[in-house]
């Protein structure tokens, strides 16, 4: 029996009995997050280390008198194992409930509906997948990581609700390291991901990048820091829109004084017409439901031509503030983060992009982004991997890394000149903990004026 | 009935309470099967009790319980976690290990041996004066929403937040060639902090900078009166920060607070000393380093004045402990002294593979992740100046506290930091508040401007439950103490106006 199945099938079993434990005053909700992962990282095309990881998690959300508690606990996969553990939690849960105060923004469970997804993929298996992706990588200095297999979600509760995702995927998030004249470490990144493992496919990625090795390959230019003209690739959109999702676009966070775009709900401040983000789950990178099963609009326009359209809400802020919620995360990293992001394309064909940029920067990718002032939307970051001095629409040669800080307000509002007509897909490689599901769709952008300040 | 916060009577049943001896015994079935092998057993309980605006907003216990089985064969080691904790759960873990092994082995970057796996026993316990029996959950939340009602000074403050963690941290690890290792940690975090809001102006106080004051200690940490205090003087100067004006910008002399030279230690010290960076291994991810291997023992890193240790003996220190994840005692080691690069934060395995001396930093996140060269403690050791024989030196200069912003390049070169609360200080006397204050800098140049250490009772110990690195990425528990230290010459800059 394949890990998705056996997954499901004890999943089934165990919420059910575990909520027919419940008293008549008493509901509570089962979530899952789980994953069957090989990961193979590589130094120097070689391999550093391997890890399997089977590992699933459930948080059991139990309310009681308009009371909540929420405990997170391991699975075995095995009933001997898993379901006394979830009843000690169930009755650990009844004694904690009592002691708490009155939580005023409670949100009661419902039965929203149900939903069965499962996306299968086709993937080598470990070994061969090593073999294949360290053929495929044979003479370049290549770091990286590949990770694949089996990612689970679901989310279950008392009064009927009952939602499965599973998928089997795969990345390689690599780069590919040369030195130019000066002997400087330059390198460039790639990024092969998919649901079915195709080795062309791989070759393609990893000449694609190599085809940009010869141009780190010669000599830096050295450019001080200033304001420039820039292009920023798919890549530095995608990091910058990154860093969106520590607060952005959280309904909370903006009642609370703490959003970088409160100038812009307020219509104080605003963007360029050209700009426009929304979540869009129909890309089918990311489950629509959240932890708690509620169901986020397939889409939802956060910003359309430079104007807010909508915050993320989850259902507790909408309690609290008496607003609608629109499905919103609600817990940890989550919390009505960005969970399907799309920034929609323009008109600049992407083979145009160097022409149009004239003389200035390309940036392939930025680097550690942080809120340098959150209140103005303002970002500090760095240049990383490919990134060049181009004249008159030709690449001179890489830059030395620079350190950019801008408000979000000219990068995507008075500096915005163009957005490229493609949009490139950004799979989510964050493995902290476990493997993360989603992905971003972002286009190029053209920047007037960009910031460097050492 | 009053549960504890440990809820004895309702303590989480997993196999685990009882894994001495069957984890000997799995071992000794899997020991004939590799060329060596260990069963790395991590039970970790995280309790996040926090309340905002004197409201619950989350009430959370984490029972994260697994084991890593490690197999070294031909030279490689492979890795499978599981967190199915059965007979057959380990049998299966270590059979995908065995196969990782072989198959990485045929491709791997260095030739390992049980050199890099030393056989240790021993243990280790968190310094603990009152445990968590010893506290109940009722008074710890009682105690939240009276620090809500403390940091509220004003109705100009919008968002009050309290919050405490307390991890119970129980670790067994054993190995074919005679490791046996139980390390138990207890640590709290605490939080509390103040959102002012006036107009257009946003500003936020916390103690001491996100979760930054977090321990290994017991429940006397929590003493009410103090943190009580603590959050009315935050409250306080939340407000003041509304008012205050803007940071200058201009080059001037830079005191900063321990927990600031927290963020300051960790970014430009810690990292670029890693030598699985140094190696190349993080280039993909967290990003390499402007450290090369014959900068050891030659490299001028800062002023004379600058003294770093690797300290994971530290008493109440964020991540001391006694051996790290592959078995190797933990000791005491100076980093950098006199300002010189002395030793790297290299494990056995980063040692072998660079042939220069290193420490006891293999560390893992948890039970699903393999160990690479982490963090632990990474101390500036005291100096001799005050903080007020400091001030009183600098002619124009700021104060600053509390970080709020961060960012490094991937060589660890070039950063900028923001702060929480700043301070002018002029002809040798702290003057004016102003708020968002930031500086940046350029790593060792910055290090060489160290024109003064405070003193060892001016020693503050911080840490951070939240270093990230890795492929697949972990993140990590560290603590960095440091008294005020005063830089000469930075470029320093307030918000956007």
């Amino acid at each position: 029996m394949s890990f998705h199945v056996k997954a499901q099938e004890h999943w089934n079993k165990l919420t059910k009995a575990l909520f027919t434990e419940l008293k008549d005053s008493e509901t509570a909700s089962l979530s899952l997050a789980g994953e069957r992962t090989t990961y193979l990282r590589l130094n120097g095309g070689k391999v550093r280390q391997n890890t399997f990881v089977e590992q699933q998690d459930a948080t059991f959300s139990f309310h009681d008198n308009k009371r909540a508690i929420e405990f997170t606990f391991s699975l075995a996969g095995e009933w001997q194992i898993d379901f006394p553990r979830a009843q000690a939690l169930l009755m650990r849960a009844r004694e904690e409930v009592k002691l708490l105060p009155e939580d005023p923004f409670i949100v009661p469970k419902e039965n929203k509906g149900s939903s069965q997804n499962h996306y299968a993929g086709h993937l080598l298996s470990p070994t061969e997948v090593l073999e294949t992706i360290v053929q495929a990588a044979h003479s370049t200095d290549l770091a990286g990581l590949y990770a694949g297999g089996d990612l689970l979600r679901a989310s279950s509760n008392s009064l009927g609700q009952d939602h499965w995702f599973s998928s089997e995927s795969f990345f390689l998030d690599y780069s590919l390291y040369t030195k130019n004249s000066d002997g400087e470490n330059k390198a460039v990144k790639g990024c092969y991901a998919g649901t079915h493992w195709n080795t062309e496919d791989l070759k393609k990625s990893l000449q694609s990048s190599q085809n940009k090795i010869s141009l780190l390959q010669k000599k830096s230019v050295d450019v001080k820091p200033g304001s420039y003209r820039v292009y920023l690739a798919p890549g530095a959109i995608a990091e910058i829109c990154g860093t969106l999702s520590w607060g952005a676009f959280s309904y909370l966070n903006l009642k609370q004084g703490q959003c970088a775009l409160k100038a812009l709900f307020e219509k104080q401040k605003s963007l360029s017409p050209l700009f426009s983000i929304r979540e869009n789950f129909e890309m089918g990178f990311a489950p629509q439901f959240n932890t708690i099963g509620e169901m986020a609009p397939k889409q939802l326009p956060l910003i359309s031509n430079g104007e807010m359209k909508n915050m993320i809400v989850s259902s507790r802020t909408a309690k609290e503030y008496g607003d609608e919620s629109n499905g919103g995360g609600m817990s940890g990293w989550d919390f009505e983060s960005l969970r399907a992001t799309e920034v929609l394309g323009g008109t600049l064909p992407e083979a145009d992009a160097l022409k149009a940029l004239g003389t200035g920067l390309y940036l392939d990718n930025l680097h550690y982004l942080n809120w340098s002032d959150q209140s103005e939307a303002r970002i500090t970051g760095m240049t990383r991997y490919a990134c060049f001095w181009v004249e008159n629409g030709e690449v001179v040669g890489p830059i030395k890394d620079l350190r950019f800080d801008e408000t979000l307000y000219r990068v995507f509002g008075s500096e915005l000149e163009a957005v490229t007509k493609e949009q490139h897909i950004d799979p989510e490689i964050m493995t902290y903990s476990a493997r993360s599901i989603g992905g971003k769709r972002i286009p190029g952008m053209l920047i007037r004026e960009f910031t460097f300040t050492l | 009935m009053n549960p504890q916060l440990s809820s004895p009577s309702t303590t989480l049943n997993v196999p685990f309470p009882n894994p001495k001896i069957e984890a000997h015994a799995w071992l000794q079935e899997l020991a004939p099967q590799a060329d060596w092998v260990s069963l790395r057993f991590v039970n970790e309980t995280t309790h996040d009790r926090s309340f905002r605006n004197g409201r619950p907003d989350a009430q959370k216990v984490n029972f994260d319980v697994g084991v890593m089985v490690e197999v070294l064969v031909q030279g490689h080691f492979g890795y499978s976690g599981t967190s199915d904790l059965s007979r057959d759960g380990i049998l299966r873990a270590f059979a995908t290990a065995k196969m990782l092994a072989s198959a990485g082995g045929l491709n791997k970057v260095h030739t390992f041996s049980t050199e890099q796996r030393p056989p240790s026993k021993g243990q280790y316990r968190s310094p603990v004066f009152q445990s968590l029996d010893s506290a109940s959950l009722t008074e710890l939340n009682d105690l939240l929403i009276k620090a809500c009602e403390k940091l509220k000074a004003s109705d100009k403050i919008v968002s009050t937040q309290a919050h405490v963690r307390i991890i119970e941290l129980e670790q067994h690890f054993l190995s074919s060639n005679g490791s046996d290792i139980h390390q138990n940690s207890l640590m709290i975090g605490s939080s509390f902090s103040a959102t002012a809001q006036d107009g257009t102006i946003t500003q936020h106080r916390s103690d001491k900078g996100g979760l930054a004051r977090c321990v290994q200690a017991g429940v006397e940490v929590l003493d009410r009166n103090e943190i009580l205090k603590r959050c009315e003087k935050i409250g306080q100067e939340a407000l003041e920060l509304l008012t205050a004006p803007n940071c200058p910008s201009e080059t001037m002399d830079l005191v900063l607070a321990p927990d600031q030279m927290l963020m300051q230690i960790h970014e430009s010290i810690g990292h670029p000393l890693e030598l699985d960076r140094i190696l190349g291994d993080e280039r993909n991810f967290a990003g390499w380093s402007f450290v090369k291997p014959e900068d050891f023992g030659t490299l001028q890193y800062g002023s004379e004045l600058m003294n770093v240790t690797f300290d994971p003996g530290v008493p109440g220190e964020f991540a001391s402990y006694a051996f790290d994840d592959c078995g190797n005692p933990a000791t005491r080691q100076y980093l950098i002294q006199k300002g010189r690069l002395e030793k790297g934060l290299g494990s056995l395995e980063s040692q072998a593979r660079l042939k220069i001396p290193g420490v006891a930093n293999f560390r893992a996140a948890s039970w699903n992740r393999a160990p690479i060269d982490r963090m632990a403690n990474i101390n500036l050791e005291p100096g001799q100046s005050s903080l007020g024989e400091m001030i009183s030196k600098v002619e124009r200069g700021i104060y600053m506290q509390s970080n709020r912003s961060w960012s490094i390049d991937d060589y660890r070169n070039k950063f900028q930091f923001g702060c929480e609360y700043g301070q002018l200080i002029e002809n040798g006397k702290l003057t004016q508040v102003v708020r968002s204050p930031n500086y940046r800098g350029v790593t060792v140049p910055f290090w060489k401007n160290l024109k003064a250490v405070g003193r060892a009772d001016e020693v503050e110990l911080y840490g951070s439950p939240y270093c990230g690195k890795g492929e697949p990425s972990q993140v990590i528990r560290v603590g960095h103490s440091a008294p005020p230290c005063l830089f000469e010459k930075i470029e320093v800059f307030g918000g956007a106006q």
